[in-house]
């Protein structure tokens, strides 16, 4: 029983970890291609928004997760086109980014406050799943779950491992020696924002046809912006993005918990609780300059223009 | 093209290549030709176009006009990919480097092949030895130091083997030491066949490695020569066009009084890119140009900051103005002290791009001129007649050509800004000037005025501190030199007994051993 | 085709102050395009949202009460954002300063000094600028990032006033409602004529407008704004600290949205209530860029973005046009207003360019064909560079 228990509690940060990491993951690809992609509250609600509707509409989940994807993606190219084309300043891009989605979501969604989803059934891994404890904690979640755990090593080895990758880190490090040397800056930021335009999308899905399995307005409240938080946190390391989300997964689940059992501190306080540790853990790493300021994308959010 | 002769055609050509930015001709029908197993050099003065040629031979700009020709073939290059893919490989005067990739990571990104990280950090250890050029494949570049990071460049290039190189101003960060040993490397290149492209100003270096030279000004090819038949002077008169005022060194005058004084100044690197400042002391005297030579990145930006109070320091008596102590005491309060200073990053340090000249000139006077630049009641208001009556005074003393009544400073060229700042702080007729590159980047005519207005500061009974990392010109206007290396800075010598090979030691950083 | 950017030798004089009317008009064409996929007669929904509310006298009213909010706390932001200082959390700011404002009011009710309500909007501002305070001083003590934090905030002081008014201050006689006791007349900020529904708030706006006009545009702290905002370095060179300003714009940005606050709780609503985070915190972002972040064209920025959501409010009740449709609206001004900012130092150009210049290296090429490459010359490819260039 106790063990049943403890299982669930595991579970359920999963759950709740599962959209910051994957948010988290595709910002850590944009901000390590030098572009600081403030948008991704609005792209996660575009793509929690696009995953509800596209389910409803298909009956299947797993198709208003790809639209999500989709959506995301799309969005996400509204900002890199401003950005990147137009060399507009990434933070209030970012913010308008956020500020429109939000709006948009809104407007879409409007018709379906109040539905019922349609959730994202658990996947069982054959055999694995049987396993004792470990069936249960790592083997019989949902799709999404897996893919985000999948993403965290792909993007590791492909940042750390392959020659593409190590372009993303040189146009983040210096666009204009990247330039010099012919690399198409402009072209590898325009997808490595597409990226994490799909991964943000993804996990907004993940509350729309996981967490909640319902639409309701501004239902990212905030997630984005930690997502964000966890990038600098992690100082730019897909594993510390994992570490990260799953101890603000557990901060989240620890504040329901204590909200149920009945402590006798105002719920609007425990609501307060992960905001509350997000800048704790952004004072924490900002007084570490040094680690910083040797793992921040030299780049980050300056803008290019390529002379020509 | 019929009559043409059978001999092997050149390794590369241009037929009247043109380069217009806007209205402004940057390259003018040049004609050029570079033959094989040859070290050709390309003169000229800053802003005469060598920059412009060089980049559209790599591909990096489009000509307007003309045509360039590889083997006798025309051909375009769209792009230094393709420039590449010819055999041609560039080593750039600003690195194109990643400071927080290792060496092998950045040789990596400066090629398209199948080669693993490991295969290329192997050729690359190859290429090091063969050619005399030491470096560590798994260093991070940001922890290197210039002359080493020139050499990941030049790997660079000799990766892809190719026919010809250019190399734009690459001693303007070595050591004379260095600059030998890198000869060296281009005499060995040349007698394999390979071509050089020596882009500099520096005129002995040319006649010492070249055997042909063009020389441009004002984006026209106006002379082709070989350097060897010529004398400095001639080489120089072909590159400005006139005959440039000689400098009147001031006579050595017994100095007077201390005016700046350093006192065991030590300071921790503030971040993990800076340089330690270790137990620096000099003083400045009246009517002296003390000079700090030293390569880029030795604490000279660090030892600037000190002494203009951009950082502070906890004791206050490491530094003393007109004998006071001012070591805890902010830029603002050091310039009440009749002490200017001109940093080297003209803009975005020493001026603000976007701001018109006048605005500029409140930057750095607001403190110091505050009675006469600022209505003071309840609140500072600027007196905007009373700026722009200043910074005209400071246009027309220093000559400062512009396009606009009062351009944003970033609209002017780089000699012409360099001379406004260094007139705004002459203007305030400093006790103490601290300058740092007065004339990195400036054409020959604004260089030379600038000198002349240090020495002619220091001749009216004022000191000078210039860092500059130029030895010709260290050598043409200070009376007394001390070099910077790795934080540490030798006690000066008086010009008249230091050699540039003795500086260049000491910039090597032999500065301890021969300070002792 | 292509997109370039050519720079300018100068920035356009004439653009920057048109460029917020040509954003304008490229949301008012998105916005007819919406409205047309909506299943809405475009021209008319587009009358319903911009033209009418400007035809009726209590519309007109909504209207400054609106942007009173709006204009004052984007004429803070205005500090701020000048100066390099990203305070995104004014919406925690403008509840801080509704929060603070209140305790006299609330905890004294029945307190019939005259001082009630000036001490109030002291309270309020020094709540703002208190919390902004916050983000700022682990900023400059830190380097906290300031944009996270004090977004944070946000969501801290939305809970803390949720709290507020259903816990320690709400009123008995509320009938289980969160919310505060209705002030006393004191303490209520006087209409600024009678019976209307405008307040004094209004007065403060324009008054803050134009004192932070005159300082940004005369004054040496204005200069200082200006210029640590475009340079940090020359900044510390002219003997400006980056660390104090940080401290200052904040400060007076959240004071403003703390004076935003108690104007609209103590003007409008009456008592401190759960619905006072209407976003005008966030919408005031908008303002602040339609405005060119000049105190003056915020004040027209405000008026229009509070049109904006009086007219979503008519299109909804007239069309049924959903009143998120403003949202929609907002967003994408911000974004035009952006974009067209790039029209000020760039000039844009479509280029016709073949996609494979790799092709060409290897092939001889005739000198007429090499100058059809004319076009792009002194030009900046914005798309990334031609096929030449492989991403491997």
């Amino acid at each position: 029983m106790e063990i049943a228990v403890l299982i669930s509690i595991i579970v359920s940060i999963a759950v709740s970890a599962t959209p910051l990491l994957l948010a988290a993951t595709g910002e850590l690809v944009v901000e390590r291609s030098g572009v600081l992609n403030l948008g991704v509250e609005g792209m996660m609600i575009m793509g929690a928004v696009a995953g509800f509707s596209v389910a409803q509409a298909t009956g299947n989940p797993h198709w208003g997760a790809f639209g999500a994807v989709i959506v995301g993606a799309l969005f996400s190219q509204l900002f890199a086109f401003l950005v990147l084309t137009l060399v507009t300043n990434q933070v209030a891009t970012g913010l308008a980014l956020t500020i429109l989605g939000l709006g948009l979501s809104g407007m879409i969604g409007e018709g379906f406050v109040g539905q019922p989803g349609i959730k994202l059934e658990n996947f069982n891994i054959p055999i694995l799943s049987d396993l004792p404890v470990i069936g249960p904690l790592l083997f019989s979640l949902d799709a999404i779950f897996y893919a985000s755990i999948a993403l965290v090593l792909a993007v590791w080895w492909f940042l750390f491992r392959t020659k593409t990758g190590l372009m993303v880190r040189g146009v983040g490090d210096s666009h204009s020696s990247a330039h010099a040397l012919g690399i198409p800056v402009i072209r590898v930021r325009y997808l490595a924002i597409a990226f994490g335009g799909a991964c943000a999308g993804l996990a907004g899905a993940h509350l729309s046809l996981v967490q909640v399995p319902q639409w309701t307005e501004g239902m990212t409240s905030g997630r984005g912006w930690i997502a964000l938080a966890l990038v600098v946190f992690a100082s730019w390391r897909p594993g510390r993005v994992l570490i990260g989300a799953y101890l603000f997964g557990a901060v989240t689940i620890a504040q329901f918990h204590a909200q149920a059992s009945g402590v006798p501190i105002p719920p609007q306080f425990l609501a307060s609780l992960p905001y509350l540790a997000t800048i704790i853990v952004l004072v924490l790493i900002a007084r570490n300059r040094r680690l910083t300021m040797m793992n921040t994308p030299a780049a980050l959010g300056q803008p290019f223009v390529p002379d020509r | 093209m019929v009559t043409e002769p059978k001999t092997e055609p050149p390794l590369l050509e241009t037929r009247a290549i043109t380069k217009v930015f806007g209205t402004l001709k940057a390259n003018d029908a040049v004609d050029f030709a570079i033959q094989r197993g040859e070290i050709h050099a390309l003169l000229g003065e800053n802003g005469a176009g060598k920059s412009t040629l060089v980049k559209i031979l790599f591909g990096s700009l489009q000509p307007t006009e003309g045509q360039v020709f590889w083997n006798g073939k025309p051909i375009s290059i769209g792009s230094p990919s393709q420039a590449r893919e010819l055999g041609i490989g560039m080593v750039f005067q600003h690195f194109s480097l990643f400071e927080a990739l290792t060496v092998a990571e950045n040789i990596a990104l400066s090629f398209q092949s199948d080669l693993s990280l490991s295969q290329v950090a192997e050729k690359a250890r190859t290429l090091s030895q063969t050619y005399g050029l030491p470096l560590d494949p798994d260093a991070l570049v940001g922890d290197l130091a210039a002359g080493q990071r020139q050499r990941i460049e030049i790997i660079r290039v000799l990766m892809q083997d190719p026919q010809l190189i250019i190399l734009d101003e690459p001693t303007s960060v070595l050591t004379p030491q260095e600059a030998d040993t890198l000869f060296e490397t281009l005499f060995r290149l040349r007698d394999e066949g390979r071509s050089i492209l020596y882009i500099s100003h520096r005129l002995e270096e040319v006649q010492r490695l070249c055997t042909a030279a063009t020389i441009m000004r004002h984006g026209k090819v106006v002379d082709a020569c070989d350097p060897r038949q010529e004398t400095a002077g001639s080489l120089a008169s072909k590159m400005v066009g006139a005959e440039i005022a000689s400098i009147r060194q001031s006579s050595t005058a017994s100095h007077g009084k201390v005016l700046l004084q350093v006192t065991n100044l030590s300071q921790a690197a503030a971040t993990p890119f800076a340089v330690a400042l270790k137990d620096i002391s000099l003083e400045a005297r009246a009517g002296e140009v003390i000079a700090i030579a030293g390569i880029a990145g030795n604490g000279q930006g660090e030892f600037f900051s000190a002494l203009s109070g951009e950082t502070l320091s906890t004791t206050p008596a490491t530094i003393r103005l007109l004998g006071q102590d001012v070591g805890h005491l902010g830029i603002s309060a050091r310039r009440k002290l009749k002490t200017a200073f001109i940093p080297e990053e003209r803009l975005g340090h020493g001026a603000v791009p976007g701001l018109a000249l006048s605005d500029n000139l409140l930057l750095a006077r607001h403190a110091s001129d505050r009675q006469d630049l600022l209505n003071l009641g309840h609140v500072a208001v600027v007196a905007k007649g009373k700026v722009a009556q200043f910074a005209n005074r400071v246009i027309e003393a220093m000559d400062v050509r512009k396009s606009a009544p009062n351009p944003p400073a970033g609209a002017l060229s780089g000699g012409n800004l360099q001379k406004f700042i260094v007139g705004r702080e002459l203007d305030r007729k400093p006790k103490v000037l601290v300058v740092s590159q007065p004339t990195w980047g400036v054409d020959a005519g604004a260089a030379s005025h600038i000198r002349q207005a240090l020495l002619d500061l220091a001749a009216s009974g004022s000191a000078v501190v210039v860092i500059s990392q130029d030895l010709d010109e260290i050598f043409e206007i200070a009376d007394r030199i001390a070099v910077m290396a790795d934080g540490w800075l030798t006690t000066p010598v008086a010009a008249s007994e230091m050699t540039r090979e003795r500086v260049g030691l000491l910039m090597a950083g032999h500065g301890k051993a021969v300070a002792a | 085709m292509k997109l370039v950017l050519e720079k300018r030798v100068t920035s356009s004089t004439l653009l920057a102050l048109t460029s917020p009317f040509i954003a304008l008009a490229l949301t008012l064409v998105a916005g007819a395009i919406m409205f047309a996929m909506l299943g809405k007669p475009p021209i008319a929904s587009l009358i319903t949202y911009f033209v009418d509310p400007l035809t009726d006298p209590w519309s007109r009213e909504q209207i400054i009460v609106k942007a009173t909010p709006l204009i004052l706390i984007a004429v803070g932001l205005s500090v701020c954002f000048r100066s390099g200082n990203w305070n995104i959390g004014a919406e925690g700011q403008y509840l801080m300063g509704g929060l603070f404002g209140a305790m006299l009011p609330v905890m004294l009710h029945g307190w019939t000094s005259p001082l009630l309500l000036p001490l109030a909007i002291i309270f309020g501002m020094a709540g703002g600028a208190l919390y902004a305070f916050i983000p700022a001083v682990l900023k400059a003590r830190f380097g906290t990032n300031e944009i996270l934090s004090s977004l944070m905030l946000v969501y801290i002081a939305q809970q803390v006033v949720d709290w507020v008014v259903r816990g320690p201050w709400r009123n008995p006689q509320g009938m289980g409602f969160p919310g505060t006791k209705t002030f006393t007349d004191n303490a209520i900020l006087p209409p600024l004529w009678a019976n209307a529904d405008a307040h004094y708030g209004t007065v403060f706006a324009i008054i803050a407008a134009i004192v932070v006009w005159f300082a940004l545009a005369r004054t040496l702290k204005g200069f200082e704004i200006t210029v640590l905002g475009q340079s940090p370095k020359a900044g510390r060179f002219a003997g400006f600290s980056a660390a104090k300003m940080t401290i200052f714009a904040f400060l007076v940005s959240g004071a403003l949205a703390g004076l935003a606050g108690i104007s609209e709780v103590s003007g409008s609503v009456e008592k401190l209530d759960d619905k006072l985070s209407l976003g005008y915190g966030f919408s005031a972002i908008i303002v602040a860029f339609l405005g060119r972040l000049n105190p003056l064209g915020i004040i027209a920025a405000g008026l229009i973005l509070a049109l904006s959501f009086i007219g979503g409010e008519n299109a909804q009740i007239m069309m049924g046009v959903s009143d998120r449709a403003a949202r929609v609206f907002q967003g994408l001004l911000l974004f035009f207003v952006l974009a067209c900012d790039t029209l000020i130092h760039y000039r844009i150009k479509w280029v016709a360019q073949p996609r494979s210049v790799s092709k060409q290296s290897h092939r001889p090429h005739t000198p007429s064909t090499s100058s059809s490459d004319q076009q792009k010359e002194g030009s900046i490819t914005a798309m990334g560079r031609g096929s030449g260039m492989s991403m491997n």
